[in-house]
């Protein structure tokens, strides 16, 4: 992997409403590499992210992207170098999905770009399998079905880094997969993607490296080996787990340990 | 890096195109283009629809009143002004006279204004995302109501025939902008604050112009009571002379808009993240709808719901996409005033009836029907 950084945070600090959302952020990101944001609810991924492309400012330290300050840059030249998929994608009008999958190509329009966007489109939809939606009025799709349609319109903006905002959390399992696979290609094809997870076995299984956050604070980041020991997690998230690994594909599983379950094998004294 | 240097990194080659396992069937490919054809075609019909009544109700409605004239006599007129000899001219006297004099002012003025409020009214549910936001609705109307009466109580001259035009809207920037900063809170607009705000603004508005009544010499209160109504009596082609321009312009501007206000539509975060300087958008559209609200009322006064009416019929038959939206609503808006002030004129023998009257008595159901219907739909708007 080329190790071109793309995206620098240095001493990140943001607060809100006096409180520390964000503090001594340290992260670069290469290109062609996934990146998964992990922690605990509250512990500032979304804000990370938020931060990360240019919405939150911080209170203290600097973002840079190519090189330059984030709030250097025209929020034009931006749209062409990231995209972002929120949590949640609402839609003011009943536009249908394809005409939301358009709106990603919105930062090419008046250049030579502009002639490819029904090429695009195809391919994005194609890739999110979102290609039968197309018809469909947003407002009125499942939750799942918009996330496949916010993914199309960010992998139809074409940009060099793509930032996903929990993506699969309302996606079943064929799409999760679906969605990270995508993500990798990208990847491969060049991308710098930061994917926030709540699914620490999605996260071993996609990236190349996970950051771990705990309270604002980076607690550890590296490769899913290295971030994904019981101990670093059971302290993080304040719950027993046990890291797994696949007999077959070696991939590392993450399941959280439920006392329960487990008085059959005589195991239940270990947690009382 | 400039912003010609920035590129696309490519989408179209997939390395691997397909995941394993079953694929549902895609469909796209076939559908998409007869359905984007289909909707241009809707949209190309329905705006030449909407330009061909238009033209025909200018001439049906310039010939309907005390003196009555055929269509073709209209239209022989306003040839023969052009200097081509077309036709036969009105027969009974002072007809041609009564006609430019008095007709077509009122027609043209009818048409400017209500092409500014349906515009304004687009604008207005773009910005804010929401459906139910109008100028009338939300008190920008009544903001610049206030405003022009204090300057037709005071007498106040200062830019000529534009000083009333000019107070309106500063009263509707004022409005406007007060509507948005209360009522926009986390990148979203709560339907319920928007309308307490709209109630807020317009109880203060009505105190103003209550206030102006009871300060005002007899002549100045009966400019008042009258155009608080709403009404196109009177209409000379100087006030034409002002409206139209400004709504013109301001229409032309808003083209600019159109794209801005679909993405928008993603929220504000998302259409930041597509390129859309929101915070400066947000202002130029607030400066635009006060700008054509004004250039409205300041001729006509409060004529309420065409703003709301126009745009979600048009939005049910053409999609939200704004740029067919504004033309179609521009000539819709035209067209549902022009038939409007034709009924105000002529529905009663010898009577002007209050256009704002007849607006809000078809609008103010139609608003309840809006509410109820949303509310089943989806819940609601916030």
């Amino acid at each position: 992997m080329s190790r071109r950084v793309v995206m620098q945070a240095h001493q990140a600090r943001l607060e809100l409403g006096g409180r520390e959302i964000l503090s001594g952020v340290e992260l670069e990101l290469y290109a062609g590499e996934v990146v998964a944001l992990v922690g605990p609810n509250g512990a500032g991924k979304s804000t990370l992210l938020s931060a990360l492309c240019g919405d939150t400012r911080l209170d203290s330290g600097n973002i840079t992207l190519h090189g330059v300050t984030l709030s250097g840059w025209k929020v034009k030249d931006l749209a062409r170098l990231r995209a972002v998929q929120m949590q949640e994608s609402n839609v003011s009008f009943s536009f249908d999905a394809q005409d939301v999958v358009r709106m990603g190509r919105a930062p090419w329009a008046g250049t030579s770009f502009e002639d490819h966007d029904d090429e695009v489109i195809a391919a994005a939809m194609q890739a999110s399998e979102s290609t039968t939606l197309a018809p469909r009025l947003f407002p009125a799709l499942s939750g799942g079905e918009k996330a496949r349609v916010a993914f199309a319109r960010a992998l139809a903006q074409e940009t060099e880094l793509i930032m996903l905002d929990e993506p699969t959390a309302a996606m079943d399992i064929r799409y999760q997969e679906l969605l990270l696979t995508r993500t990798r290609e990208r990847a491969s094809m060049g991308a710098t993607a930061v994917v926030v997870l709540h699914d620490l076995s999605l996260a071993a299984a996609y990236a190349d490296r996970i950051v771990l956050l705990d309270a604002g604070k980076i607690r550890i980041a590296g490769t899913p080996r290295q971030v994904l020991q019981p101990h670093i997690i059971e302290e993080v998230y304040r719950h027993k787990v046990a890291v797994i690994e696949h007999p077959e594909s070696g991939g590392l599983a993450v399941v959280p340990l439920r006392p329960h379950l487990n008085t059959r094998h005589g195991l239940r004294e270990e947690f009382v | 890096m400039a912003t010609e240097e920035l590129k696309p990194l490519p989408l179209v080659r997939w390395e691997t195109p397909e995941l394993t396992g079953t694929l549902p069937v895609h469909l796209c490919s076939e559908s998409d283009g007869p359905r984007n054809t289909r909707r241009k075609l809707t949209a190309g019909i329905l705006l030449t629809a909407l330009a061909i009544s238009l033209l025909g109700m200018m001439l049906a409605s310039a010939g309907i009143g005390q003196m009555q004239l055929t269509p073709s006599e209209v239209f022989a007129s306003v040839m023969h002004r052009l200097g081509l000899e077309w036709g036969t001219l009105p027969a009974q006297q002072h007809a041609e006279s009564a006609l430019w004099a008095i007709r077509f002012p009122r027609v043209v003025m009818a048409i400017t204004i209500g092409a500014a409020l349906a515009c304004s009214g687009v604008l207005m549910q773009g910005v804010f995302g929401n459906p139910l936001a109008e100028p009338g609705v939300v008190g920008v109307s009544s903001g610049a109501a206030a405003f022009a009466c204090i300057v037709i109580v005071f007498g106040l001259n200062f830019f000529g025939t534009w000083t009333v035009a000019f107070g309106a809207f500063v009263g509707g920037l004022v409005a406007t902008a007060l509507v948005y900063a209360t009522a926009r809170s986390g990148g979203r607009t709560e339907v319920v604050t928007l309308v307490l705000t709209g109630v807020a603004i317009n109880a203060v508005g009505g105190a103003v112009i209550a206030l102006m009544t009871f300060l005002g010499d007899s002549s100045s209160r009966e400019e008042i009571i009258f155009w608080q109504l709403g009404s196109l009596n009177g209409t000379r082609w100087d006030n034409v002379w002002v409206a139209g321009p400004i709504t013109v312009v301001g229409i032309g501007i808003a083209f600019f808009f159109t794209r801005k206000l679909d993405l928008l539509a993603l929220g504000e975060r998302p259409a930041r993240h597509l390129g859309v300087d929101v915070e400066k958008l947000r202002r130029q559209v607030i400066v635009l709808v006060a700008i054509l609200t004004s250039a409205a009322v300041a001729f006509a006064g409060i004529i309420g719901f065409v703003g709301l009416v126009v745009p979600h019929i048009l939005r049910m038959a053409l999609g939200p996409g704004h740029r067919v939206l504004l033309p179609a609503s521009a000539l819709g808006g035209a067209l549902l005033l022009l038939i409007a002030d034709t009924a105000a004129r002529t529905m009663v023998p010898n009577a002007d009836l209050p256009i704002g009257m007849l607006t809000a008595l078809v609008g103010g159901p139609f608003f309840f029907w809006l509410i109820r219907r949303t509310r089943k739909g989806a819940g609601g708007w916030s």
